[in-house]
């Protein structure tokens, strides 16, 4: 039984330019304990989806218009009252987001917006949600947190205001966290204490992780299943082994050949020709199809196609080519 | 935190030379003779020099100038020829009444514009924000004078519930007394601010951090009360300052109307009366208050903002 199972989410954002369908038709399944990856280049769809989830759309006038999102033991989130929604925040579901330098409410003391989120869900007192609070910003391993308490949020650093908003997720022990890009705008040896920080978590309380990110080297480090989104639509799915070792969309492999260093080899890197595709009118047919080498007439044509397992694959290998012979990338 | 205030207070020197040499020369060219207006018509040439040579006006501009600095360093800003009285002693009497309109105005604004602002910012771009918007523009674009003659008629003679202006003794009559002035002056800045908090609050609520306590899972008054609502509020706090500063020496015309003596009124009939000595002595103070009220706002705005450093 998945912990969270996402059935063809459709979500819509009205812009000036007209409505954008960023989530289009997306599924996937999070499995208790697990990490699951979701990679793809900036405007694919992943943080649309990830907010989808919660509702969380910040200032965007952006709706959900289809399908479903089925928290085990909580039902479907896409057809609950807000209201409801709300105790599901941060109790069971908590989001980690990409900016930790904007996450944190600047005019409030660091202590009180931890212990904010535990006296929402539970009724403790202001001197136990503060000792709760002092307790978890232990738990995340910022150096002496006594003083950090009082501190604002411009007083700590980027790498340590990322661990105050991980505190605050970590909260309330909630089974699955949403990590949007938590570690894209931190430098590299703090983006490695906060992986490892969100492993350890998983590890010791079982807590499943959403991981949105760009960086496959990141995904392959820490994740277990994954998923690659191209505008709006997951076009491959599976464990992690799966599809980074035998990636059987053009555009994983093409993903993969514009990465340095992948697997020791030395060669050219490869660019994928042309941008993404606009979502407020995509093209019909295979998204990737006008960049794809080796798209053929049939591509072009229809709806967008649905993930499908391919013969001799593993079973929850799932790609969205129509291609039965995928040809590696000509040299 | 002191020394930041002193350094400040220190600052003023320069500006008070400038405005003491500018208020002064600027006096040199309103037409009009201050003996004339004081002695009337009737007085013969030399009563008139006799009272020139009494207050000086006889000296040299820089003998005058001179004088004028003395006055002001040892606190007394001169002597009112129409009063006889030191315009420091003309303005304490006066000043109470001033900062009184000017509190009570501030709150009065405060507690109009911030539900409107709050439910503007709320309902953006929907009917109920535009029905706002025009009410505070009809607000913004009726003449003080005429909304304090239409207040006096409909509060005042209609109902009964104020007076129709003046002063009185104690608190809780003159608060009672210059409601109506204040409300007259809260209701422009009430529009001032409706308009600066709604844009505030709509830039707040675009902000992460309101999506992180979204996240957290807090109720909307939660999030709206303490995270979107202070720090929207302290864009304010500027807008407040510069309204502030105005309403000090800027409310004549209400001032006039409800025959309340503050210190608007005061310099309008010192002008009136080229009552040199009172309008030099009102321009110098007015700038000191300008400057005090610049320092009391960014003060403010350093409590409300843990970023922001006095400097």
């Amino acid at each position: 039984m998945s912990l969270l199972s996402i059935r063809n989410l459709q979500t819509e954002f009205r812009g000036p330019a007209g409505i954008a369908r960023a989530v289009d038709g997306v599924s996937f399944d999070v499995n208790p304990g697990e990490i699951f990856g979701i990679v793809g280049e900036s405007g694919c769809g992943k943080s649309a989806t990830c907010r989808s989830i919660l509702r969380l759309f910040a200032g965007a006038t952006a709706r959900i218009v289809g399908g479903e999102v089925i928290l085990d033991g909580s039902g479907d989130l896409a057809a609950m009252r807000e209201a409801d929604l709300a105790r599901v925040r941060g109790r069971d579901v908590a989001f980690i987001f990409q900016d930790p330098l904007t996450a944190l409410n600047p005019t409030m003391r660091i202590g009180k917006q931890v212990a904010e989120i535990i006296r929402r869900h539970r009724q403790v007192s202001r001197s136990a949600a503060r000792a709760a609070a002092l307790e978890l910003l232990r738990d995340v391993h910022i150096p002496s947190p006594e003083r950090r308490l009082d501190a604002y949020p411009h007083e700590l650093s980027g790498g340590l205001r990322q661990r105050v908003v991980i505190a605050m997720a970590l909260a309330l022990a909630p089974r699955l966290i949403i990590a949007d890009e938590p570690t894209t705008a931190l430098d590299v040896t703090v983006q490695d204490q906060i992986l490892r920080l969100l492993k350890e978590r998983r590890d010791r309380n079982g807590t499943s992780i959403i991981f949105i990110t760009h960086d496959l080297g990141v995904v392959s480090q820490v994740c277990d299943r994954m998923a690659v989104m191209y505008a709006g639509r997951v076009v491959e799915t599976g464990t992690v082994r799966d599809v980074l070792d035998r990636p059987s969309h053009p555009y994983t492999r093409a993903l993969l050949d514009a990465l340095p260093g992948q697997g020791g080899r030395d060669r050219d890197l490869v660019p994928i020709e042309g941008s993404p595709p606009g979502l407020i009118a995509p093209p019909p047919g295979c998204r990737f199809a006008p960049r794809c080498p080796f798209a053929g007439p049939a591509c072009t044509q229809g709806m967008a196609p649905p993930l499908h397992p391919r013969p001799g694959a593993t079973a929850d290998h799932l790609d969205a080519c129509i291609l039965t012979e995928v040809p590696h990338a000509p040299a | 935190m002191i020394q930041v205030i002193f350094k400040r207070l220190l600052m003023l020197v320069p500006v008070l030379i400038g405005i003491t040499l500018i208020g002064f020369l600027l006096l040199q060219v309103m037409p009009g003779d201050a003996a004339e207006r004081a002695m009337g018509t009737r007085a013969s040439a030399e009563e008139l020099a006799d009272m020139r040579r009494l207050w000086g006006l006889d000296l040299p501009i820089w003998q005058q100038y001179l004088l004028f600095l003395r006055d002001c360093l040892t606190g007394s800003f001169g002597v009112s020829i129409f009063h006889k009285k030191a315009v420091i002693a003309l303005v304490g009497e006066r000043l109470p009444f001033t900062l009184a309109i000017v509190a009570l105005s501030t709150l009065i604004a405060l507690v109009i514009a911030l539900p409107f602002a709050s439910l503007a910012a709320m309902r953006r771009d929907r009917p109920a924000d535009h029905v706002i918007r025009q009410a505070f523009v009809v607000l913004i674009a009726m003449p003080p004078f005429w909304l304090s003659y239409v207040l006096i008629l409909w509060l005042s003679l209609t109902l009964g519930w104020f007076p129709t202006g003046g002063v009185g003794q104690g608190l809780a009559e003159n608060l009672h007394r210059l409601f109506l002035p204040s409300l007259v002056v809260g209701l422009s800045t009430a529009a001032l601010i409706q308009q600066t908090l709604r844009a505030a609050l709509i830039d707040t609520m675009k902000a992460d951090y309101v999506d992180t306590a979204r996240a957290k899972g807090l109720r909307r008054h939660e999030i709206f009360l303490r995270h979107i609502l202070p720090n929207s509020l302290i864009s304010t706090i500027s807008i407040i300052g510069v309204r502030v500063s105005w309403i000090i020496g800027g409310t004549v015309v209400v001032e006039k109307i409800f025959s309340v003596p503050g210190l608007g009124s005061l310099l309008i009939d010192a002008i009136v009366s080229r009552d040199l000595p009172v309008i030099r002595g009102l321009t110098v103070f007015f700038a000191i208050m300008v400057v005090i009220v610049n320092l009391i706002t960014d003060i403010l705005y350093a409590l409300a903002d843990p970023r922001v450093r006095l400097e």
